[in-house]
């Protein structure tokens, strides 16, 4: 389903929190909405998924605009799906909570059974059909719920920070699921999060809400390649890096960062983004005989209080950002210019 | 022998002996304060949830007067009713009172406003998401409406349990508009008044506890299905 939203703008009590969206989705695309809560995602799917009425701004649907008669509202509804953040389930068994949505397009019998049980297959919970469905764990019951929500194919499907909270297990499996009806079955996709990473990995093009503004879109790559303050304000996105990777005989990847060199043990080559976790860099006043691949010699050009630890910008020809107890940051004699070496071993870096 | 055991005996022995003017005053309760709560519960549930479900002037307003209402007093309610059904009343030409249709009508005006009341809480209870979760897999208006009170099964089960303790156990309307006639309108509660006003202490008890027995068993069975509720 192609899907557009133009001028979309949304008030309560006065109040926009949603300002003059304008958005184009194509068909069977991996949209994702990225922004730090409160900056209005949840409004924007709600307004999409036609639960609200914007207060100005029109969405448009395969060209067609949505009209105001609860009629139209109401089929067009039907062929959109949603997730929300907060999982709500039926007070009813697994099984009967993945069937709702068929029993009410009055499905025969049949029908459902057989797609019930393809679904809760897809989903990983198979055996679960005749758990009472409010007793599942988080991950579980949010698994159920994006089961209701694929179920009659939609041809729009729309997610609320869908892993929010949950464990990489559960995690993983929703990933694989949401991948697999936009790949498989051509569902487009628009998922609100704001996780950077997961981003980055699942969707074709991002959009950057801030405080109810559209701040950026484009493709993952532009926008995380040069990622603004902004963005790594709420998405913690530091030491993410783009480049060129060659992955020699021993199976060791050289990337080249704009001229920096890093090794890693990652299998990609060509063009891709790369993330070290500021928590993996070590920080030391000389440079240090370890196993470790990656050392780089630069100044310390900011330190950040964080509590117990200082979150150190490390000028390299690439600003790294490492992150230290205060008590190591306060032995090494550390300050603002300080010449320091980071080492960081190449399984520490991670492809995006 | 002390009264209360004498009571007990001879509710016991009421019982298993079939005394067909127990069974009868019995099935009398039974059948006009389970009219009076089936009907209610049949107009009352989908006003509870109308009104639970829609947002309009006035709303708290009208849920002051039904939260009034719940506490309405039976002779009240009676004499109420006695007034429409006498023969100079406005519903006289229909000569019901002193029937058990003027006993229904009576206790039906009572539990009215204690199943709507109900059943208004017990459908706002039901988390919001639910009803946005059901309209954005596509639910209609009515789809969505019976979604909800099945949500709310074991609120409205508790709107039924406790309207049918208040029916079969008042006395005051049933007397007013039923007479208390021997094998005609004669039910548990006014039989135990009439015992109990001609000195036969025994056996106004052994009604009492009878009463309690037959009220038991009712309950008994919906808080199964209550629970059964709660389970699934």
């Amino acid at each position: 389903m192609l899907v557009e939203t133009q001028g979309l703008t949304k008030a309560y009590e006065g109040r926009e929190v949603l300002k003059d969206i304008n958005l184009t989705v194509q068909e069977a695309e991996f949209f994702t909405v990225v922004g730090p809560s409160g900056s209005g995602k949840t409004t924007l799917l709600r307004l999409i998924d036609l639960l609200e009425q914007p207060s100005r701004g029109r969405v448009i649907f395969n060209g067609v605009e949505v009209g105001d008669s609860e009629r139209e509202r109401h089929a067009l509804r039907r062929r959109i799906g949603m997730v929300f953040q907060q999982t709500v389930l039926l007070n009813s068994s697994v099984y009967d909570n993945v069937a709702y949505p068929l029993k009410i397009r009055n499905q025969t019998e049949d029908t459902i059974y057989r797609k019930v049980q393809e679904t809760l297959e897809l989903v990983g919970l198979k055996e679960f059909e005749k758990r009472k469905a409010t007793t599942l764990s988080g991950g579980e019951m949010q698994r159920v719920a994006l089961a209701q929500a694929i179920i009659y194919e939609p041809e729009l499907l729309l997610l609320d920070e869908p892993t929010v909270n949950l464990d990489p297990r559960n995690v993983a499996i929703i990933e694989n699921v949401i991948s697999h009806v936009n790949k498989n079955l051509k569902m487009t996709v628009i998922m609100a999060t704001h996780n950077m990473l997961q981003a980055e990995q699942l969707a074709d093009r991002v959009a950057i809400l801030k405080e109810g503004e559209l701040a950026g879109i484009g493709h993952a790559e532009e926008i995380f390649g040069k990622p603004s303050d902004f963005l790594a304000s709420f998405a913690r996105l530091n030491n993410v890096f783009s480049g060129v990777s060659h992955v020699d005989e021993g199976g060791l990847a050289k990337i080249d960062i704009d001229g920096l060199e890093l090794e890693a043990t990652i299998t990609r080559t060509g063009k891709v983004t790369l993330f070290i976790r500021p928590e993996d860099i070590i920080l030391s006043t000389s440079p240090i005989a370890s196993s470790a691949r990656n050392t780089f010699r630069g100044k310390i050009i900011e330190a950040t209080d964080l509590n117990r630890n200082v979150q150190v910008k490390v000028d390299v020809g690439k600003v790294f950002v490492a992150t230290i107890t205060r008590r190591s940051f306060q032995e090494m004699q550390l300050n603002l210019g300080s010449e320091v070496y980071l080492t960081f071993k190449a399984s520490a870096v991670h492809a995006v | 022998m002390n009264p209360i055991l004498e009571g007990l005996v001879k509710a016991l022995w009421l019982l298993v002996s079939l005394d067909p003017e127990v069974y009868s005053i019995m099935f009398l309760s039974l059948r006009v304060s389970g009219f009076a709560v089936i009907i209610g519960a049949a107009l009352s549930i989908p006003c509870g949830a109308t009104i639970a479900l829609r947002d309009f002037r006035g709303k708290r307003f009208l849920m002051s007067i039904i939260n009034t209402l719940m506490g309405l007093p039976p002779v009240v309610v009676g004499l109420l009713v006695y007034l429409l059904l006498s023969t100079s009343g406005p519903l006289g030409p229909f000569q019901l009172l002193y029937t058990p249709t003027a006993m229904i009508i009576a206790q039906l005006i009572m539990v009215i406003p204690i199943i709507t009341g109900v059943t208004v809480s017990a459908v706002s209870a039901v988390d919001k998401g639910v009803r946005e979760k059901a309209l954005s897999m596509g639910a209609t208006g009515w789809q969505l409406t019976v979604t909800i009170l099945r949500e709310a099964k074991i609120g409205l089960l508790t709107a039924v349990i406790v309207s049918f303790g208040a029916a079969i156990s008042e006395v005051g309307a049933v007397m007013i508009v039923g007479g208390n006639i021997r094998w005609i309108t004669r039910v548990l509660t006014t039989a135990i008044v009439f015992e109990t006003e001609l000195g036969e202490f025994g056996i106004a008890l052994a009604l009492g506890i009878v009463l309690l027995l037959l009220a038991f068993v009712i309950n008994w069975v919906l808080t199964q299905l209550q629970w059964s509720g709660l389970r699934r």
